[in-house]
């Protein structure tokens, strides 16, 4: 079960035409595609989509009742292959992840469907993981469109937009024979708004028709003669198709003025933020009205020359707001003025930021500039930032960043944290991480690891530093999601057919947890539409692994000695450990309410939670930075010939006892306790709390007499 | 075209404080008041625990339907361009002033004044807090309104989460157009935790209303003698120490006496007389007794060095007993077990042995190992049951032979040395003696961190020795103590060292 529930918001996709939906963008997307009467619907998780794979998870049901089979896919390059179904059949169908590094994985399937082209609508939704907020490489999927020409969208950020764009994505593909991709950016899948529904469509060809009427047309599959007549129909056939479509149906807006001598090209998804800086310089009102023309490109490419030609025909210099690099959009509108031999100034990245996001303040800078140099009438003399406020403090000195970490009770803490005591013993050693959180332990307070190479690609990432004579072996991270994903393939068969003497520490918390709480092969949870349950040590052994240990991660003794003898013993060839305790994150939302449930009943409960002694604590934080746990923090000294803060447990603490163990390991100090707590205790409990409390009450109250005799 | 223009609001939050759920209360307040919203979030890798940012804007819907046509809203906040800024922690909304979206002119500024400490804050080896005043003094400058108050104590009063106080405390500040009754309605609408939610709301509604700037508390409270021989050491040292030191000396006897005995007291106030006259000789007066004020603290913190008998003590005492209970927040009568997580060593073992015994034992390898073996493992001692808290107090009252211990020893030793050499300093140069006393800080901890703290604190001392006649002493040993406490392994103590000169 994923971290979110969207079981109640799901619902809002049975509404029918004329009813007006309010919600997510992600869940209005999934309304569009019932709308556009999908079969088929895939995807791997991962932000910002990862809402949109639980939605599509949540709204099974309704799914079912259209006749959509919808796969959580094993990878992204699974969920490509799966468009597959369009080649041949009438067949609509969706596909969805975060890019460019889903784009990535996708990519083989992904050319071969757009080389062999489509039947039926096959259209890619790609949650384009940029700017504020990204945890990956900042590129652009533009270039995956333009490599194997699929057509990119990227409508205007408001769900009628949104949702509109997504049905004519499928028209488009079948129009045009080829995949299109539609670009939503981070804050536009997370934006709440509203639009006018429509009917959902049920497939009048379902997948049924299609298995068991088999097509088969050799010209669609990619292998020669067929693959060079693909690259002539894409520049013949697909291209002028979907260039007369996007025109016919005027997938891109004219907006603003009607004329003037200068205009403004925007990609549709930063329309808002456009108009935004535009109203703050008053050339637009809040409904996106003004003088200046726009031309917004909810079609990214292919670009339509003749609208472009149209549009800048009578003016002098146009404003190009294109976000990331390389600009491949600035450099096709130079070469269609060029064709078209137009003087009109293309003006983009000279004004506007060549790197980072487009945000409001970076275009009012660009705007500013433009203004300034090719239409000062539009300039103004208005102060180019707001106004700085006087002698106040520097507060980027003062505010302390905030790296992501692992949360309270995570059971991968005591991985690095042992590894942390490891390399007291044994030095540094290499460590390449992977993809999921993890990762976190290359930031604060651990700082361990070297590289990250991808999703699953840990082990493939040390592959190189495999020297027999070296003295030290590499140690080398997988998250159960990326062991899925490819990690057992790529990572552990190379490592095993590649005679690898190094470790591989698998950490297996039961889900996908980075992504939200996604099941995968190896969940413990029972799931009614998934087979789970299926052991990575099992499948580690089977690939050939003989050096397997298995350890319970909040054993940290156990986890310190078994990645010390897994450093230093002289037996050869490729060393796992499997590291396995469950997510605490969605462990917490699982026994929370049936704990909460038993004592409610009157069932005898004993809740654990640690703290530290304020009287003991010294204040070196030694605990603290070998933990790094949110609930393990810092107070003020109640001593007041103390200066430095005391380390206390705040009530977020969930009991999972690493602090306890670490003191232990680490020969910290005698001030960490466990408190168990009983909820509706037994008289044999209450027995002998009485007989205890009695006799340690008489002890300290003797010995609290005898203090006050001389007390200070 | 039109001049109306959207309400915008920024909320700023960690992972877990509930920002979500605030901003989908704040748009629907907005819906029930016939505004047209938009809303959208960077989350990130965010969610697991770094920062968050929910963005809101609101639009008259009466506005949108006499033109026939929907708002333009943008889905990030603008500086120069924002009405509201919500902040669920002190620091974040000091990440919203350096993000420039709070301004003068239009922005008013809602945040607890509470923190969540950042891991370089908490991982750091002394202090290493950010300023919040600097906060503080910044929201005052550069917000068109400020109200800050601690959220999350009405919060943790009211059994219910931040976000419902916070809730309370827009509502009640009047920095958005809508009615009480609507905000409540909104929680009442939501099934979850509805009582407690509203009496959070309640709560923070009514301080955003009446709200007065909280006052910094005295640190070092007054001390009175609470037994007739406290009393008289309290008199005897009013007649030895400058009266300006009295209260932290007070503070220092109180320790030291409640660490031993009163036999203790009188040693540490013969240590602190004879730094005082020190003081006295080297023009103590004028430098405002700041020698004997920093010996009064880091004496009273040295002669109480944590040895078994004095966590055996502490672990056993019935205050200690009810703390945990509050800390733990177990109601009254409920049953709580308490366990301890012990290590102590064979060096541990032989620092309570009488000084001669441990000695003995600490130099025979083999009589070495074999208590070795026996301390060689942590051990989590029960207090709650008979037989852990039966051994831990009689531990606990082996200390009243303390004195004979090799640790006591070994400790009366260093410390009558490093008083000496405080001593010597303030004759050739007063502020580099002060700077000797406070190195006390550096000696910290339990086993392998107090014998680094310790080696640290040579390492000065003996940089001292070479510092004794250079003109900037005094900044470079606060640099050297800066330094020892700024890893562990002590890299960048050989750094600085070096940069002195003195590798």
């Amino acid at each position: 079960m994923a971290e979110r529930s969207f079981a109640k918001e799901v619902q809002q996709l049975r509404i029918g035409a004329g009813a007006e939906f309010r919600g997510e963008g992600i869940l209005a997307v999934t309304k569009a595609l019932l709308q556009a009467g999908v079969s088929y619907v895939g995807g791997y998780q991962g932000s910002p989509i990862s809402h949109l794979m639980d939605v599509l998870a949540d709204a099974r049901e309704i799914m079912e009742e259209l006749g959509i089979h919808f796969e959580s896919s094993a990878s992204e390059a699974a969920a490509g292959a799966m468009l597959a179904a369009s080649v041949n059949y009438p067949l609509r169908g969706a596909v969805t992840w975060k890019s460019t590094v889903g784009t990535n994985v996708a990519s083989d399937a992904l050319a071969n469907v757009a080389s062999g082209g489509v039947k039926g609508g096959a259209v890619i939704i790609v949650g384009e993981d940029y700017g504020e907020g990204s945890s990956i490489m900042q590129e652009r999927t533009h270039a995956f469109a333009m490599k194997s020409q699929m057509w990119l969208l990227d409508p205007r950020p408001n769900l009628t937009s949104i949702v509109n764009m997504v049905e004519k994505a499928f028209e488009l593909s079948e129009a045009s024979n080829t995949p299109v991709m539609l670009e939503l950016r981070v804050r536009a899948c997370h934006v709440y708004g509203r639009f006018t529904a429509k009917d959902n469509v049920r497939p009048a060809f379902g997948l049924k028709d299609a298995m068991e009427n088999p097509v088969r047309d050799v010209n669609r599959i990619v292998l020669p003669p067929a693959n060079y007549l693909h690259e002539h129909e894409k520049i013949d056939q697909r291209w002028p198709a979907a260039v007369d479509f996007i025109k016919k149906h005027q997938l891109n807006e004219f907006l603003g003025g009607a004329t003037g001598d200068v205009g403004i090209i925007v990609q549709g998804g930063l329309y808002n933020t456009l108009i935004r800086a535009l109203e703050m310089r008053g050339h637009a009102d809040s409904f996106g009205e003004g003088k200046i023309p726009i031309y917004v490109l909810n079609v990214t490419y292919p670009l339509i020359d003749g609208e472009v030609v149209g549009f800048c025909a009578d003016k002098k210099a146009v404003l190009l707001v294109e976000e990331g690099q390389p600009e491949f959009i600035e450099h096709e509108l130079n070469t269609i003025l060029r064709r078209a031999d137009l003087p009109t100034r293309i003006v983009g990245k000279e004004v506007l930021p060549r790197a980072g996001e487009y945000t409001g303040q970076a275009m009012i800078d660009g705007f500013d500039k433009f203004a300034q140099k090719y239409a000062p009438h539009l300039a103004g003399d208005r102060p180019q930032r707001a106004p700085a406020v006087a002698n106040t403090p520097d507060l980027s000195k003062v505010v302390p960043p905030r790296p992501a970490g692992l949360c309270t009770g995570c059971p991968e803490r005591p991985v690095f944290t042992a590894m942390r005591l490891v390399e007291k013993e044994l030095g540094k050693h290499h460590v390449s991480c992977d993809i999921g959180c993890h990762l976190f332990s290359i930031l604060p307070p651990f700082n361990i690891g070297n590289t990250t190479m991808g999703y699953g690609l840990g082990w493939s990432g040390a592959s190189a530093l495999n020297d027999p004579t070296a003295k030290k072996r590499t140690i080398s991270m997988m998250g159960d999601g990326g062991f899925w994903h490819n990690g057992l393939t790529s990572g552990v068969g190379n490592a095993v057919f590649n005679k690898t003497d190094n470790l591989l520490v698998v950490v297996d918390n039961n889900y996908s947890a980075a992504t939200g709480g996604q099941d995968i092969l190896s969940s413990r949870a029972a799931n009614k539409s998934r087979s789970t349950n299926h052991p990575i040590a099992r499948a580690i052994r089977n690939i050939g692994v003989d050096w397997l240990k298995v350890v319970r991660t909040y054993d940290l003794q156990t986890m310190r000695d078994t990645l010390k003898q897994a450093l230093t013993t002289g037996e050869k060839g490729p060393k796992v450990i499997v590291a396995e305790s469950e997510c605490m994150l969605n462990k917490q939302r699982r026994v929370k309410p049936q704990i909460a449930k038993r004592i409610k009943s009157g069932a005898r409960v004993v809740k654990e939670r640690f703290g530290v002694d304020a009287d003991t604590c010294t204040g070196d934080h030694s605990c603290i930075r070998l933990s790094g746990c949110p609930s393990l923090t810092i107070r003020d000294n109640p001593d007041p010939l103390r200066r430095d803060p005391v380390a206390a447990v705040n009530n977020d603490c969930v009991g999972c006892g690493h602090c306890g163990e670490t003191a232990h390991a680490a020969v910290l100090c005698p001030s960490f306790y466990r408190a168990d707590i009983v909820f509706n205790p037994t008289w044999w409990d209450r027995v002998r709390a009485k007989v205890r409390g009695g006799i340690i009450g008489w002890l300290q109250r003797q010995a609290d007499a005898r203090r006050a005799r001389y007390a200070v | 075209m039109t001049t109306q223009k959207p309400i915008t609001i920024a909320v700023m939050a960690l992972g877990g404080q509930g920002g979500g759920t605030l901003a989908d209360w704040l748009i629907e307040v907005a819906e029930r008041s016939g505004y047209f919203v938009q809303g959208t979030s960077v989350q990130g890798v965010a969610q697991r625990t770094g920062a968050t940012i929910y963005y809101i804007e609101l639009f008259p819907e009466a506005a949108a339907r006499a033109a026939g046509k929907d708002p333009v809203l943008a889905l990030m906040p603008v500086p120069g361009n924002v009405d509201l800024v919500v902040a669920a922690e002190l620091m974040e909304a000091g990440r919203a002033m350096i993000r420039g979206l709070v301004t003068p002119d239009r922005t008013a500024l809602i945040a607890s004044s509470h923190r969540i400490y950042a891991i370089s804050e908490k991982s750091a080896m002394g202090d290493g807090r950010a300023d919040g005043a600097q906060i503080l003094e910044a929201a005052a400058a550069q917000a068109r309104t400020t109200l800050l108050f601690d959220m999350e104590e009405i919060a943790r009063q009211k059994g219910s989460v931040i976000s419902a106080v916070l809730f309370g405390a827009i509502a009640g500040s009047g920095a958005l157009p809508f009615a009480r009754r609507v905000y409540e309605d909104v929680i009442n609408a939501d099934s979850r935790a509805r009582e407690s939610n509203l009496a959070a709301f309640a709560a923070g509604y009514e301080n955003a209303q009446a709200v007065s700037p909280a006052t910094p508390q005295d640190a070092t409270p007054a001390v009175e003698a609470a037994s007739h021989a406290g009393r008289a050491l309290l008199e005897k040292a009013a007649k030895l120490l400058p009266p300006e030191v009295l209260g932290i000396a007070a503070h220092g006897l109180r320790k030291v006496v409640d660490y031993q005995d009163i036999a203790y007291g009188e040693d540490y106030l013969s240590r602190l007389g004879g730094i005082a006259a020190t003081d006295r000789q080297f023009g103590g007066a004028r430098k405002g007794w700041e020698l004997t004020r920093e010996a009064a603290r880091h004496l009273a913190l040295w002669m109480t060095f944590e040895d078994v008998f004095r966590v055996a003590d502490l672990k056993t005492r019935g205050a200690r007993f009810d703390r945990v209970r509050e800390e733990v927040r177990a109601a009254p009568g409920q049953i709580v077990g308490v366990s301890e997580f012990m290590h102590p060593r064979v060096e541990e073992f032989c620092d309570a042995l009488p000084a001669g015994l441990g000695r003995f034992v600490l130099h025979r390898a083999g009589l070495r190992a074999i208590f070795g073996r026996l301390f060689g493992r942590g051990r989590r001692v029960t207090t709650t049951s008979l037989g852990g808290f039966l051994t831990l107090f009689i531990v606990a009252r082996l200390g009243r032979f303390r004195r004979r211990s090799l640790r006591f020893q070994n400790e009366a030793a260093a410390i009558d040395a490093w008083l000496s050499t405080a001593a010597e300093a303030a004759a050739k140069n007063y502020d580099l003696a002060v700077e000797l006393v406070a190195c006390q800080r550096l000696v910290k901890g339990y086993g392998d961190t107090h014998a680094r703290g310790m080696r640290n604190f040579e390492t000065l001392m003996t940089a001292y020795r070479r510092l004794i006649e250079d003109r900037d002493a005094v900044a470079k040993m606060k640099r050297l103590r800066q330094a020892a406490l700024s890893d562990e392994e002590g890299a960048a103590l050989k750094r600085e060292l070096g940069v002195i000169g003195l590798a």
